[in-house]
């Protein structure tokens, strides 16, 4: 038995998804250099302190990877409308591995959508210390574990033809709130975006400006999302499984 | 074609499974007792909704009976499936897209503690030339040949096929049956389900009818025209009550039209002697084998 094979193949066939390409690759990439393109000279966006090219790589390295872990998950519901879910019980993977296969291969297309964005970042100049790289980048993958175990709870819960708009709505909605576009500043929406995991997956980026990334508040949301939407996966993924 | 042996087979003991539906609830299978040895091929036979699924089901683990137990192969379904023991084509599923026949079939067999060759299954189920199709490029026959060779793939000790022919053209099935015999010939232990009496006698040594959850009849396929009672008794007969026809010996069910009656036998010799003793006055008597077809659909109640 080997899990390894398993994994290879289930990476192959995200690989030649076609769909998967151009919306958690090829979209994020033509938004940056639209947006960050004109501005390159921007140093300081808005009074955050960061340059647009920067700003907006990390914004949209995080819409990125934040759509495409979702609808990683996303598609157990469609490998549940085509029986493959029960084909699968009927083998000796368990369903804990077949959830761990549908993370891995979310993670390894987060990591491609996130090189290819710094490579886009980097031809616009950004330029930062390795470690800086490696902080924000670590911090980014570790904010994306709740959208991972939100993607698991939709792909239990919905139907395939609900999964598009759900994603679509709740990620667009997410990185909006979030500060993916525009730095929030002070006021209401930014009270309201300091509570949602978006927001600090954005705030990674302070790690580039000799910031913290996260500050205790930071932890703490992003912790309490986790431990939330894990709940809600698992209970998701419990109910969908046991149904006779 | 059979290969018993001691080793222990399939035991189903009290098997019960109800489901909610708006109309309340439905028992789906309501008692089952099914005992297969190793080594033999068992069609389990009835019409839709006799609960020849849910069965399939409970036995494989996709549910959990309401009532009973189910021992695969001296093992939980769930043991015994972890174990690799099990390979089964259920009635519905798709294929998952984005990789060719071929590694799809590695991919599943790569779950497997001792898998088969993956391209001996291709030339088993007969795909090797279209190995390199995508799977989203398949036709529905070929799609089924795929879905037999995963469940082929692990060389399991028990096959489970839940109406594997449904999709099939004519040639489909005729490969699909040689494929299973051969792959019989190893001494494995096959249950099928299916609707079509006709592949249950040509396929199997034995045959379980189910009808409305219950288990109606069980034996030998040479023996399934005798078990489901293959002569009807017709006769004049006035003034008779149905049950008093019903109570001779080897009658299996009676139905008075008028002054007409018609007995279905599962013995008709000894229908005919005990008749006549007790209702010397019947006439226009005629004793006629009832073809295969309405013996099967009178004892799964298709027919009324």
């Amino acid at each position: 038995m080997s899990a390894a094979t398993y994994m290879r193949f289930e990476l192959l066939r995200a690989f030649r998804n076609r769909r998967f390409f151009v919306f958690s690759l090829g979209f994020p990439l033509v938004l940056y250099l639209l947006i960050a393109g004109p501005n390159g000279s921007e140093d300081d966006l808005a009074g955050s302190g960061i340059s647009a090219r920067l700003y907006f790589m990390v914004g949209l390295t995080a819409f990125g990877t934040m759509s495409g872990v979702v609808a990683a998950g996303g598609r157990i519901a469609l490998e549940r409308t085509l029986g493959w879910t029960r084909q699968l019980r009927i083998t000796p993977l368990r369903a804990r591995a077949y959830i761990g296969t549908k993370l891995v291969t979310a993670y390894a297309f987060a990591l491609l959508t996130t090189a290819v964005l710094y490579a886009a970042g980097i031809a616009l100049g950004v330029r930062m210390p390795a470690g800086d790289w490696l902080g924000m980048t670590g911090l980014m993958l570790l904010g994306l574990l709740p959208f991972a175990a939100l993607g698991i709870a939709l792909g239990h819960t919905l139907k395939p033809d609900a999964l598009g708009p759900a994603i679509g709505g709740t990620t667009a909605l997410l990185a909006f709130l979030g500060g993916v576009w525009f730095p929030l500043g002070d006021g209401f929406m930014a009270d309201v975006a300091h509570g949602l995991p978006s927001f600090w997956l954005v705030q990674a980026s302070h790690i580039a400006v000799g910031g913290e990334g996260w500050d205790a508040t930071g932890w703490l949301v992003m912790t309490a999302w986790t431990v939330a939407l894990t709940a809600v996966a698992v209970r998701a993924y419990r109910r969908d499984t046991e149904r006779g | 074609m059979t290969n018993l042996t001691d080793s222990p087979g399939v035991e189903l003991r009290g098997l019960e499974k109800s489901f909610r539906t708006p109309h309340g609830t439905v028992g789906a299978v309501c008692g089952v007792d099914i005992s297969i040895r190793a080594g033999e091929i068992v069609a389990l036979l009835g019409p839709n909704g006799a609960g020849k699924s849910t069965t399939i089901d409970m036995l494989l683990g996709l549910a959990e009976p309401d009532a009973g137990s189910v021992s695969v192969l001296g093992r939980s379904p769930a043991a015994a499936t972890l174990a690799g023991l099990v390979g089964a084509m259920l009635q519905t599923g798709s294929l998952i897209e984005d990789l060719t026949a071929r590694e799809l079939v590695a991919m599943v067999a790569s779950l497997y503690p001792a898998p088969l060759d993956v391209d001996e299954v291709l030339s088993l189920v007969g795909i090797e030339t279209i190995a390199r199709r995508r799977t989203q490029k398949l036709s529905g026959g070929e799609t089924q040949r795929v879905r037999f060779a995963l469940a082929l793939v692990s060389d399991p000790q028990l096959l489970v096929l839940d109406e594997p022919t449904t999709a099939m053209d004519v040639e489909g099935r005729r490969d699909f049956w040689e494929t299973m015999r051969e792959f019989a010939s190893r001494g494995r232990t096959i249950l099928f389900a299916t609707h079509y009496l006709e592949e249950a006698d040509a396929h199997a040594d034995r045959a379980i009818l189910m009808a409305r959850g219950r288990v109606v009849a069980d034996g030998p396929t040479t023996e399934i025209g005798a078990m489901v009672g293959l002569r009807t008794i017709r006769a004049t007969l006035p003034d008779v009550e149905r049950s008093e026809l019903e109570r001779l010996p080897g009658v299996a069910a009676a139905d008075c039209h008028g002054e007409a009656v018609v007995l279905s036998c599962a013995d008709a010799d000894a229908a005919i002697r005990a008749l006549l003793d007790s209702f010397p006055q019947a006439r226009d008597i005629e004793i006629a084998s009832a073809g295969l077809e309405q013996a099967f659909l009178e004892l799964t109640g298709s027919a009324s």
